[in-house]
């Protein structure tokens, strides 16, 4: 199986595709736009700020061979700030405009608990997640995931998705409802690194590759 | 809060796995890579790999013990230890590491702080303090494993930290690294309590109880182990059982 990451000079792409690999796919990092519109297969991985991420992939001219790779109806995967640029909007640093593949918006993860106590921001640890309400994993990347596993996340921001349907799992965080992963076709995102969330993360990487 | 996590410490010197004590008193154990395997197979939630000497000798094999552990371990992994500047931190991330722990650096030159979470975000910047206790409730940093002072109140450079950039603090205390007599409960409390970001603590687990003081009294978010697990007088699911029976939330596996 190959699969495609996208290069745009940001963060942890190489642990991404050491997982990917060990997940027995066949890696291609590119910035090419025109390997990125004809790939099989799509990962889209991506830490740190939203602007920087944008501003990463319209400087390699991806932002519109993504978009078309997404409408094509092929199978990909972003992770965490990959996955908050599937939204519309984000709300850090400002307001930014994302790829829009997901209708949503990025905005900060509650510096209160629902208690009203301050909670640690970063969010950084391992979070069980469970199906959104009336959502199921079936046929996702997410099928062979047990609900109430956990997962590695680190992140400030999360998404939330305009429509419910979009959302595809849920974590809490100081009593509030946190979106792990969202979903739209065969496009998925994930909030939470499946490249460093130990064999749970592989088994979602694995299942995304055989679909 | 979040789970608490529990995290494997590798100190490094040269190609080696070593124990120190006081960050002194140094003893090969053997190969890195083979104890991260197991702690990953064993279910530690990161690691943290802080090559000691490097800031002393300004050489590290760091990058390249990180790039081979990068291939058997799916967990995040913090590398610290002889980072100078943002080209460092580079190199280490695109080797496989998550997070890079700064200390004798950002002592230098607080400004790098700024950078790398400017580069490559607040969640890769781990500020590490290494402390040791003044008088009560007074702490010292320490820099160029522990030899040498600083004039900086560990509490005050953790919340000047933060304010740089820092999205994450590694404390160590000097005085309990390698004791067994416990963690310093007051000097991690002290801590959290200033910053709002969080915490692991490092240095010092002996016994069972020594865990659960760390986190319930001392509000750590993350507790390292090092010649606990290196000597096997531990496992990473003995701690979690622990923790479990505790009533400490931690990741279920």
């Amino acid at each position: 199986m190959q699969v495609t990451v996208v290069d745009y000079g940001i963060g942890n792409l190489h642990s991404v595709a050491r997982a990917l690999e060990r997940c027995g796919a066949e890696v291609l990092l590119s910035t090419n736009p025109g390997q990125i519109e004809v790939a099989q297969s799509l990962v889209l991985p991506g830490v740190g700020a939203f602007q920087d991420g944008m501003s990463g992939l319209r400087e390699q001219g991806l932002i519109e061979p993504i978009r078309r790779y997404a409408a094509s109806n092929r199978p990909m995967l972003a992770i965490c700030l990959g996955m908050q640029m599937l939204a519309s909007v984000s709300e850090e640093f400002g307001i930014h405009e994302g790829l829009g593949l997901i209708p949503g918006r990025v905005v900060p993860v509650p510096k209160l608990t629902t208690e009203g106590v301050p909670q640690k921001i970063p969010h950084i640890g391992w979070s069980p997640i469970f199906p959104a309400e009336s959502v199921s994993w079936q046929g996702t990347p997410l099928a062979n995931v047990a609900p109430g596993a956990s997962v590695y996340l680190v992140h400030s921001f999360h998404v939330v998705p305009q429509h419910d349907a979009n959302r595809l799992a849920i974590c809490r965080y100081g009593g509030h409802e946190i979106t792990a992963a969202i979903r739209s076709g065969r496009i998925t995102g994930c909030q939470f690194h499946p490249e460093k969330s130990g064999e749970v993360g592989l088994a979602v990487l694995r299942t995304f590759l055989a679909q | 809060m979040s789970n608490v996590r529990l995290i494997a410490r590798l100190d490094i010197k040269g190609p080696n796995l070593i124990k120190g004590v006081q960050l002194e008193g140094l003893r090969v154990i053997g190969d890195p890579q083979e104890y991260a395997r197991r702690y990953y197979e064993q279910g530690a939630d990161e690691l943290i790999y802080i090559d000691i000497v490097a800031s002393l000798y300004g050489r590290s094999k760091l990058t390249e013990i990180v790039r081979r552990a990068a291939h058997d371990v799916f967990v995040p992994m913090t590398v610290g230890g002889g980072i100078r500047c943002v080209d460092d931190v580079r190199d280490l991330l695109r080797a496989g590491a998550d997070k890079v722990a700064i200390n004798t650096a950002a002592v230098r030159r607080p400004e790098l702080v700024t950078e790398v979470s400017r580069r490559f975000g607040s969640q890769c910047m781990v500020l590490s303090i290494e402390a040791k206790q003044q008088a009560a409730g007074q702490w010292e940093v320490y820099t160029d494993c522990g030899r040498e002072r600083t004039g900086l109140d560990a509490v005050a450079w953790a919340k000047r930290g933060v304010e740089l950039g820092a999205g994450e603090i590694l404390v160590t205390s000097i005085d309990r690294e390698g004791s067994r007599k416990g963690f310093d409960v007051a000097l991690t409390q002290a801590v959290s309590m200033a910053v709002p970001v969080p915490i692991i603590a490092s240095g010092g687990y002996g016994a069972p109880q020594h865990l659960l003081d760390v986190v319930q009294q001392g509000r750590a978010d993350a507790v390292a182990f090092a010649d606990a697990l290196h000597y096997g007088r531990t496992t990473v699911p003995e701690l979690r059982r622990l923790a479990i029976a505790a009533g400490i939330n931690v990741r279920t596996v």
